[in-house]
């Protein structure tokens, strides 16, 4: 392993054609998950490991321009699967600048995502009409990137709103406020419905308008692809995903550099520092709270239009814990860490643990008998109950405690732990 | 000469503990100033009072003839009052170069950051050297050198520094008394707390003590040093 890392043309070759062999397997069986993690295994690599830049844009280009959509074509949860990673890699480096960054524990970080989401919900749909007077709505498709831009505004000052009474706190306690006022606005989303419907309480909202995308369809037809729309809007999706994610971390990225980035860094590393150095603590913690939260309302309008349909049940606390579960996995305050993090936990939720729980079932069904001589079982006694897709929240649980006992920094640790641990070596 | 600071009459609490009882206190362009006294004297906490870490709740504290002691931390630091807080207070995760440029969180003008940063390296030749190692990783007087350096990216009007001898080798003590001098030689006026009165009243051209939150003495440094209770109390002899 040594070795391959310090000859970069080996590795290059190594790593191209691990990627190469993984696509053209993945293309011959998009509907099997081991082909899909190594084609995303050979990305991974591509793009953390020291080859030349040509060949990560290379294979990155490839992978997400070219096998993913193809193999989704075949069968389109691959589409699904990228779209909500995207969605949940966005608020990932969202909950990364207020936790990683500023080191601000937020309980409360799916409420600005339902803030976004009932925006574009309720103008994108016959909502508004309940208690608007003029009988416009639903808006146009068109006026969803309009209203993605004032998604992202309204969950900016939500963050100031919520964020003022509990920035004052530290610690324990602003993570105790948010999980309070996080769970605040779900409970109004699901009572707002009396005595003015705005949100339509706890049936949710729907149709919600998706953006049109007659324009895609037809570029599409010019390279010979003929889609109908059922089909072109999955790839639609999946390909705003990935420019929205490409936005987000140029964002982060010059945010990590910039005075604001370094002023969120001193403050977690000590409050008494920094203002010492003439950093006002309060304005400043506002700052990274409503930054935060106004990536999370984008991609709420984004995942409201995704769906056709809200309601106040995807916005739960189970939530805003799985974007921290991603944050922490990745590793605190790194930005490529918080894009592994929310894919390692999306594919992981939607994906492996339902694949598991099918496995079993259809081991059970055979009723395969293992035998491995000094212990046999047959699967047939396997209990019904027995479903690794309902312990999700063990699974993360698990997954929070060994990162915490065998690498706290995360996978993809942010530089500065790295450095540290060097000197300390 | 022109007044840079002075306290009038200030008095600071924590809580229901009176700490200081009616401070006075000046400071003029060019000079250092010293302040010594035993722990728990309050010298710590007038330096705090003076940067906005805590308020005073009677008295004024006026920089360059305006009332600052209402003001929060930030604006103080704005006006152009420096401090180099007690026990360093670096940021040990981040490098000395990324120490620095937040110690200029308030200046836009990144010429002048980069001025300012040449003047520190300058100044601290070992913080060049060391300038992309974690501050954490440095040596106890190197960590003085790099909070002094932090403070100075502000390029305030008055450094005020909170024991930069603490818990620092004789040779390193040197070192640090003779760079406040050098600053001093360079235009800064600065307000010292040591507890290391014998030196800090070598390089001050005034002093005050401090006992229980109250001014017992003040003068010139040479005849504070000469005075038979301040030699006996801190002096050692």
């Amino acid at each position: 392993m040594k070795k391959l890392r310090e000859n970069p043309l080996l590795l290059s070759a190594v790593i191209a054609i691990v990627a190469l062999v993984a696509s053209f397997w993945l293309l011959n069986n998009p509907r099997s998950t081991l082909p899909f993690l190594l084609t995303l295994g050979a990305l991974l690599a591509a793009l953390l490991q020291p080859i030349p830049k040509w060949l990560k844009v290379l294979i990155g280009g490839a992978i997400l321009l070219l096998v993913i959509p193809a193999a989704g074509f075949k069968n389109s949860f691959l589409f699904e699967l990228g779209i909500q990673t995207g969605i949940y890699a966005a608020m990932a480096l969202g909950l990364n600048v207020v936790v990683g960054l500023a080191g601000l524990l937020d309980l409360g970080y799916a409420a600005f995502f339902a803030v976004g989401a009932y925006t574009w919900a309720i103008f994108g749909s016959p909502q508004a009409n309940e208690f608007m007077p003029w009988k416009i709505f639903p808006l146009p498709g068109e006026y969803f990137y309009l209203f993605m831009l004032i998604a992202v505004v309204v969950a900016a000052i939500t963050g100031v709103v919520i964020g003022s009474p509990a920035l004052r706190l530290k610690g324990d306690y602003l993570a105790i406020v948010t999980l309070g006022l996080g769970e605040v606005v779900r409970v109004l989303a699901n009572n707002l419905d009396q005595p003015i419907n705005f949100t339509n309480g706890p049936q949710g909202i729907t149709p919600i308008q998706r953006p049109p995308i007659d324009w895609f369809i037809a570029l599409l037809e010019k390279f010979g692809l003929q889609l109908s729309r059922a089909e072109a809007y999955p790839l639609f999706f999946y390909l705003l995903v990935l420019v929205i994610i490409g936005i987000v971390t140029l964002v982060n990225i010059r945010l990590d550099r910039s005075r604001f980035g370094r002023a969120w860094i001193a403050i977690r590393e000590d409050e008494t520092a920094a203002r010492a150095m003439g950093i006002p603590l309060f304005p400043t913690k506002l700052l990274a709270f409503a930054t935060g939260a106004s990536f999370s309302g984008a991609m709420g309008a984004l995942f409201a239009a995704k769906q056709l349909y809200v309601s106040p049940e995807s916005f739960t606390l189970i939530q805003s814990i799985m974007i921290l579960v991603m944050v922490i996995l990745g590793g605190m305050g790194s930005i490529p860490g918080a894009i592994l993090g929310a894919a390692t936990v999306t594919i992981l939720n939607v994906d492996l643990l339902k694949s598991a729980s099918d496995y079993l079932n259809d081991l059970r069904n055979a009723g395969f008998t293992l035998d491995l001589g000094f212990f046999k079982y047959n699967f047939a006694n396997l209990p019904n109950q027995l479903e690794p897709a309902k312990y999700e929240r063990m699974v993360f649980g698990l997954i929070m405690i060994l990162m915490m006992i065998y690498r706290p920094e995360g996978i993809i640790p942010e530089r500065r732990h790295v450095l540290e641990m060097k000197e300390e070596s | 000469m022109k007044k840079v600071l002075e306290l009038k009459n200030v008095h600071t609490y924590y809580g229901q503990i009176h700490a200081l009882k009616g401070i006075n206190l000046e400071v003029y362009e060019g000079e250092i100033v010293t302040l010594i006294g035993a722990n728990g004297a309050g010298k710590t906490t007038t330096l705090r009072t003076i940067s906005g870490m805590i308020h005073p709740k009677e008295g004024e504290v006026l920089f360059e003839g305006a009332a600052v002691h209402h003001l929060p931390a930030h604006l103080i630091v704005k006006r152009g009052i420096g401090h180099v807080p007690e026990g360093r207070r670096i940021f040990p995760r981040l490098t000395v170069e990324e120490n620095l440029e937040i110690g200029a969180f308030l200046e836009n003008d990144r010429h002048k950051v980069e001025e300012r940063k040449a003047e520190v390296f300058d100044l601290f030749p070992r913080l060049a050297e060391r300038r992309k190692q974690l501050g954490g990783t440095l040596s106890g007087g190197e960590q003085q050198m790099l909070a002094i350096g932090r403070a100075l990216m502000q390029d305030p009007r008055i450094l005020l520094m909170d024991e930069p001898s603490m818990g620092l080798a004789p040779v390193l003590v040197d070192l640090i008394f003779e760079t406040i001098a050098e600053l001093n030689n360079r235009g800064k006026t600065i307000l010292l707390v040591e507890q290391n009165a014998l030196k800090a009243l070598q390089v001050a051209h005034r002093g005050y003590v401090l006992q229980t939150g109250e001014i017992t003495l003040s003068g010139p440094a040479k005849e504070l040093a000469e005075n038979e209770e301040v030699k006996r109390a801190y002096l050692g002899g």
